[in-house]
C-alpha cells in the first residue's frame, strides 16, 4: 500500500527533533541520532517494499530497527524473544518473508532472503530516510497448536488511541517490563518515542536490577503485568522507582495487588488497561477498583465500542487489528467489525468483572496457553486416554494450568503415580515452563457433550 | 504437620520439581533470593491452598506481599486470626 500518513520517524518529529532516548541495560541510544544514524550497516535501502522478519534478541536492537523500517519496508514481523526455531519456517511463509534483520549469530532458520546484520548502536545512515509505504506491523499471538498466529497491524490502528490524548505537556519518560514486541510492550513503545525517553527490560535481569536502572534513570511512568508487579512487590524493591504514573495491563488485576502498588505508590495515578493482541486497547480504569464500570458499556458514540455478546467482551474501534495472514486463517472480526475478545465478563452493581476465558484459554503472568496444545502432549502418554487442562486461578501469576487425566486401564495402575510422573516428564520436556501443569490429577472419567466434544469449564 | 513445616516441605518439593537450587530456608532469607521464580511461588500457593484450605492472598482486606520467608509463613500463619 502506498504511503497515506506519516512514517514512525516522522510521526516523532512532528514537533521538532526528538529529544528523548532510549535505553538498554548495555547501551543507550538518542532518538535524534537516528535523523543521520542507522543500526542497519547502512543496508536500509535494501529492505524497501519487503516482508522483512525481524528477529534480534535486544530489545534496543528491535526498537531501532522498527523505526527505519516504518515507511520503507512492506511488513514487519516482529518475532518475540521465546518464539521456538521450529514455528519459523510457517511464519516465513504465512508472512511471504524475503528479508530479514537478524544478529550476527542468529539462527540460519531466521537468516531468510535478503538478510541484514543490526546491532544496538548508530552507524552513519547511507542515504536520507525517505517514506514510501505504510508499512504492516505483524505481530506473533499464541495459537492453539502451539505454532503462533500472525496479526497484522498498521501505525494507525497500534497509535488509535495514542492519538486521542493530549501531547504531554512535560517529557516523561517511560519504561516497561514487558517485551516491546508484544501488543502491551509496543503500546508503551510508541508511546515513549512521543513523550519522550524509554527505558527497555533485558529478559534475564533481576526485577530489582531492572527497577534499579529504571529508577536512576529517573522513570515516571512505568507498565507491567499484575504478575510482574506481584514480583517487584514481593522482592521488596518497589521503592526502587518513584513513579507519577503505574500501569497494570496484560492480565485482569485483582484487588490485592491494585491495593499493594497503592500502598507502594500512593502518590502515583495507578491505572489498570484491557488490550489484546487482536482488539487493541479497549479502556483504561483509574479508580484502582478490580473491573471497569458498566458505563463504558454504553457509550455508542465513543472511539473503542465495547459490547457483551453471549457472555464475552466484544470490542470495536480503530486500534483492532485488520486481519491473521496465512492460508486458511480464522477470521480476525465479525462483519460488523467486532472482535470477540474470548474474556468473560459478568455484571455486578453496577460494575464489569472478568471471569475468565471462553474455551479455557489460560493466562500464565501474561502468557497464554491453549489447553488443547498441553493436551496433546499429555495424550500421547501410552496409558492416557484423554485429559481435559484447565486453568486454576492463583494469585501470584493469575492462574497456573492443571490437568485431568483418564486413564485407559485404571486397574493396571491403581495410584496413577507412575503415569502422573511419566506425563509430567514430558510436558517439561516439550513445553515451555508456564504451560506444564502444576498439577495432575487421576479421574474415572471426564464429561463428553453430545456432540462428543470434551466438556470445557469456563475458568 | 504444622503450617510452618508444611509450607518448608512445598518449598523444597517444588523446588526439586522445578530444578532450581533453593537457598537455605532461615526467616529472614528474602523470597528474591531463595533460587525459587514466579512460577514456582505460583505452585506453591495453589498446593498450599490444597494442603491448608487457605488463600491468604486472595484475603478480604489488602494483603502485605511478603517479602522474606518469615513473612510468607506468618501470612498463613495467622491467616483468619
Amino acid at each position: 500500500m502506498a504511503s497515506d500518513g506519516p512514517s514512525l520517524w516522522e510521526s516523532i518529529n512532528l514537533r521538532g527533533a526528538p529529544a528523548g532516548r532510549l535505553q538498554g541495560p548495555g547501551a543507550a541510544v538518542a532518538l535524534a541520532d537516528l535523523a543521520r544514524g542507522s543500526a542497519l550497516q547502512g543496508r536500509l535501502e535494501e529492505l524497501r517494499d519487503r516482508s522483512v522478519l525481524l528477529a534480534v534478541r535486544e530489545q534496543l536492537t528491535a526498537a531501532l530497527a522498527l523505526i527505519e523500517l516504518d515507511g520503507v519496508a512492506r511488513r514487519m514481523v516482529l518475532c518475540t524473544p521465546d518464539l521456538a526455531t521450529q514455528h519459523l519456517p510457517g511464519v516465513i511463509r504465512d508472512a511471504q518473508v524475503d528479508a530479514s534483520v537478524c544478529d550476527a549469530d542468529s539462527v540460519p532458520e531466521a537468516q531468510v532472503g535478503v538478510a541484514v546484520g543490526a546491532q544496538p548502536r548508530l552507524a552513519p545512515a547511507a542515504t536520507p530516510r525517505r517514506n514510501s509505504v505504510r508499512t504492516e506491523w505483524i505481530l506473533l499471538t499464541s495459537g492453539t497448536t502451539g505454532a503462533p498466529k500472525l496479526v497484522q497491524h498498521s501505525l494507525t490502528s497500534l497509535t488509535a488511541v495514542l492519538a486521542t490524548e493530549p501531547a504531554p505537556s512535560a517529557a516523561l519518560t517511560w519504561s516497561t517490563f514487558y517485551d516491546i514486541r508484544r501488543y502491551g510492550g509496543l503500546q508503551i513503545f510508541l508511546r515513549a518515542l512521543h513523550a519522550g525517553s524509554l527505558v527497555l527490560s533485558a529478559r534475564e535481569e533481576e526485577v530489582g536490577d531492572f527497577l534499579a536502572r529504571a529508577g536512576q534513570a529517573g522513570i515516571t511512568h512505568i507498565s507491567g503485568t499484575p504478575s510482574h508487579w506481584r514480583k517487584a512487590l514481593m522482592s521488596g524493591v518497589t521503592a526502587r522507582i518513584d513513579p507519577q504514573y503505574v500501569r497494570l495491563s496484560g492480565e485482569i488485576p485483582d484487588q490485592a495487588v491494585l491495593d499493594g502498588l497503592h500502598a507502594a505508590y500512593p502518590q502515583a495515578i495507578l491505572a489498570h488497561a484491557f488490550a489484546s493482541t487482536e482488539a487493541g486497547v479497549a479502556f483504561e480504569v483509574r479508580d484502582r477498583r478490580a473491573g471497569f464500570p458498566q458505563g463504558l458499556l454504553a457509550a455508542p458514540h465513543a472511539q473503542v465500542e465495547l459490547r457483551i455478546q453471549d457472555e464475552t467482551l466484544q470490542i470495536r474501534s480503530p486500534g483492532t487489528a485488520t486481519r491473521y495472514l496465512g492460508e486458511g486463517a480464522p477470521v480476525l472480526k465479525g462483519a460488523d467489525g467486532f472482535v470477540d475478545t474470548g474474556d468473560r465478563v459478568e455484571v455486578r452493581e453496577g460494575r464489569c468483572y472478568f471471569m475468565g476465558r471462553r474455551g479455557g484459554v489460560i493466562n500464565v503472568g501474561g502468557l497464554k496457553v491453549h489447553p488443547e496444545e498441553v493436551e496433546a502432549v499429555i495424550n500421547a502418554h501410552p496409558a492416557v486416554r484423554m485429559s481435559l487442562v484447565k486453568a486454576r486461578r492463583n494469585p501470584i501469576t493469575g492462574a497456573v494450568v492443571t490437568a485431568e487425566v483418564v486413564l485407559k486401564d485404571p486397574a493396571a495402575a491403581p495410584d496413577g503415580a507412575t503415569v502422573v510422573r511419566e506425563v509430567t516428564e514430558a510436558c517439561k520436556r516439550l513445553l515451555a515452563a508456564h504451560k506444564v501443569p502444576a498439577m495432575i490429577r487421576v479421574v474415572p472419567s471426564l464429561e463428553v457433550s453430545a456432540s462428543g466434544k470434551l466438556v470445557r469449564p469456563n475458568a | 504437620m504444622s503450617v510452618r513445616s508444611t509450607i518448608t516441605s512445598q518449598f523444597q518439593q517444588v523446588a526439586v520439581e522445578q530444578e532450581r537450587t533453593l537457598a537455605p530456608l532461615a526467616d529472614e532469607l528474602k523470597l528474591v533470593q531463595s533460587g525459587l521464580d514466579s512460577l514456582s511461588f505460583a505452585i506453591i500457593v495453589a498446593r498450599l491452598e490444597d494442603a491448608l484450605g487457605i488463600d491468604p492472598f486472595n484475603a478480604a482486606e489488602a494483603v502485605d506481599f511478603p517479602v522474606t520467608f518469615g513473612d510468607f509463613v506468618r501470612l498463613y500463619e495467622n491467616f483468619g486470626k
